[in-house]
């Protein structure tokens, strides 16, 4: 064994253990702020709700023809399920920064000997957990009020395009995240207008098809828009398994340039932020 | 030494704890910027500041309110890069190897923060597992501290329902659970009734005998003189006066006063009432853009 792998070996384990020290935290955090996941909880299976019942006026104002209106509103939930999902995981990584200025403990965080990698791979854990767990309360509580049929739903295929458009949200919610660092007023609401953003461009509660060109060309900048195009190929059916492989490897792409990417921006904001004395405004 | 080949910055400074070498560090004045002229507001935190502090030594860093004593701590913490200097501690570079000396220091900080809604246990489980820790032992080691403070009951209290001493006695529990070999304490024992500043500082005076190094800041004159091994007097972020307490007094009562005459106070007026307007605040060109994001 060489030195340097004998290192990783040491290492390996370490760095898990480091990581968990942020999951350990973020779940002891959200089961002291239990209500808060309720309010949100509640929040977006209101809008759940709210998007899908469409659906239902389509249907009783004769836009759709009754045989298409179970598929029209799997359609609408495919959207509102994913973008319960994508903006649990951005909410989660924009708070690594603000969460901690406002408790005032950045300092502190930043000074432990964990790298910044681990830190924010340890965050990034905790928040596609504590997604999936939020998305699938969101459903659960949402499918008794309509009529959907799941038969033709490639529950494999859904798997994979989470777990790995997952990867590239991280990223997402890596480079959200740094805005409050460097900007720590307007840096919360700079993070919602990415959201924001993403929501239009990413053909949530329609296809980008439908949207004029320019905003198709910045579609593909965004990974939920292909995130959706996976989720609909496998829930709504008639995906073609290579099609499906193309959505698969854009998202991963996305993923290994996104994360790694995220993680040079963020200590470049760090140094930066060190440098001008902004890690911590005053105290 | 054997683990020399791991730390690339090592130099013959390794056995000091900390070395400090014309750090300077200006900050630029937000606000109306007069970007128009070229020139900003620049201010002046610390300036060339050197000194070294030596194993199981207590140096103390005195000085007036904005004298640039967190500054300082926070530069020698690796949260401010400073503009000019170098910093070794155990003879790692801290500037450019932060990582390396990370798991050697430990700090508390003026105001004691956590993450509120959470326990005093928990929030130490969390920065001692960022040390490293195992869980079992962050625990033993934990309520051992919480316990030797007085605060057994309140451990497993959200930290919104402790008084500000309270809180500021679980920073310093927190400070001294990674076992640091080099201790930033800065006003550890300011909000705290007699007999719990007499508790913390029986923990650095402890501390100290086990060979740990600490750099300690303070307004309470008393204390600086009960535990400071030697003490630098800031002024408008530059040291204005280094020695013992003894040095430092002679100096002060000249020729026509005993030393004994003269106490930390006296010194502390005589070295630190020089006009701040004079350091304080001037305009310097400053290169536009030297400090915008990345
Ligand atoms: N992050 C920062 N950005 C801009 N200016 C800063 C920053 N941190 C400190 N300063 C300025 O540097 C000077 C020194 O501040 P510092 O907090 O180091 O003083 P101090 O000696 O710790 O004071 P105190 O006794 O009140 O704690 C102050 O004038 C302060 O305004
Ligand atoms: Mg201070």
């Amino acid at each position: 064994m060489t030195r340097s792998e004998e290192l990783v070996r040491r290492r390996a384990p370490r760095r898990v253990a480091l990581g968990w020290a942020f999951f350990e935290r973020q779940t002891n955090l959200w089961k002291r702020y239990w209500a808060w996941e309720l309010v949100w909880i509640l929040y977006g299976l209101v809008n759940t709700l709210a998007i899908t019942f469409i659906a239902k006026q389509a249907e009783h104002g004769g836009l759709v023809r009754p045989a298409a209106v179970p598929r029209l509103t799997l359609f609408l939930l495919i959207g509102t399920l994913t973008w319960a999902y994508l903006s649990a995981v951005l909410d989660d990584m924009s708070l690594v920064i603000t969460w901690e200025r406002w408790e005032g403990t950045i300092e502190h965080t930043f000074m432990t000997p964990v790298s910044r990698t681990v830190h924010l791979v340890g965050m990034s854990v905790f928040g596609v957990v504590h997604a999936v767990v939020r998305t699938a309360v969101i459903m659960a509580c949402a499918l008794p009020f309509f009529d959907v049929r799941f038969a033709q739903v490639n529950w494999l295929e859904v798997a994979l395009v989470v777990a790995v458009g997952s990867v590239s949200l991280v990223g997402l919610g890596i480079l959200t995240g740094i805005l409050p660092m460097l900007y720590p007023e307007r840096g919360v609401q700079m993070s919602f207008m990415v959201q924001a953003l993403v929501l239009l461009v990413s053909g949530v509660y329609y296809g980008v098809d439908v949207l004029p060109g320019w905003l198709q060309a910045a579609s593909h900048l965004s990974p939920a828009t292909f995130m959706l195009r996976g989720l609909r190929a496998a829930m709504l059916g008639g995906a073609s398994l290579g099609g499906q492989l193309r959505t698969l490897a854009i998202l991963a792409v996305f993923g290994l340039v996104m994360v790694p990417g995220s993680l040079v921006v963020f200590s470049a904001a760090e140094r930066w932020a060190k440098r001008t004395g902004r890690l911590k405004r005053q105290g | 030494m054997n683990s020399a080949a791991t730390w690339p910055h090592e130099t013959p400074d390794a056995d000091l704890p900390l070395v400090v070498r014309g750090v300077t560090k200006h900050f630029k004045r937000r606000g109306r910027a007069q970007s128009s002229s070229g020139r900003r507001r620049v201010h002046r935190a610390v300036q060339s500041v050197s000194f070294t502090v030596q194993p199981g030594e207590i140096y103390g860093v005195i000085g007036a309110n904005g004298s640039g004593k967190s500054t300082l701590i926070r530069i020698l913490s690796t949260l401010i890069l400073p503009d000019q200097g170098e910093v070794l501690v155990f003879g790692r570079d801290a500037l450019r190897d932060p990582a390396s000396v990370r798991p050697l220091l430990n700090r508390v900080s003026a105001d004691p923060s956590f993450f509120r809604a959470m326990s005093a246990l928990e929030n130490l489980l969390f920065y001692g597992r960022a040390y490293g820790m195992a869980g079992p032992a962050v625990r033993r080691r934990s309520a051992e501290l919480l316990a030797r403070l007085g605060l057994e009951r309140e451990a497993t209290e959200p930290m919104t329902e402790l008084s500000r001493g309270q809180q500021q006695k679980v920073a310093v529990a927190r400070a001294f659970l990674s076992s640091p070999r080099l201790l930033l304490l800065d006003e550890p024992t300011t909000g705290l009734d007699p007999r719990s500043k007499r508790t913390v500082q029986r923990f650095i005076d402890d501390a100290r005998r086990d060979g740990v190094a600490v750099l300690l800041t303070t307004h309470d004159m008393d204390e600086a003189e009960l535990l400071c091994d030697r003490l630098a007097f800031l002024a408008g972020g530059r040291i204005v006066a280094e020695g013992t307490s003894a040095e430092l007094r002679a100096q002060v009562a000249g020729t026509d006063r005993r030393p004994d005459q003269v106490d930390l106070e006296d010194v502390f007026m005589a070295y630190t009432g020089r006009s701040i307007e004079e350091d304080e605040e001037e305009d310097q060109p400053v290169e536009v853009g030297q400090h915008d994001p990345i």
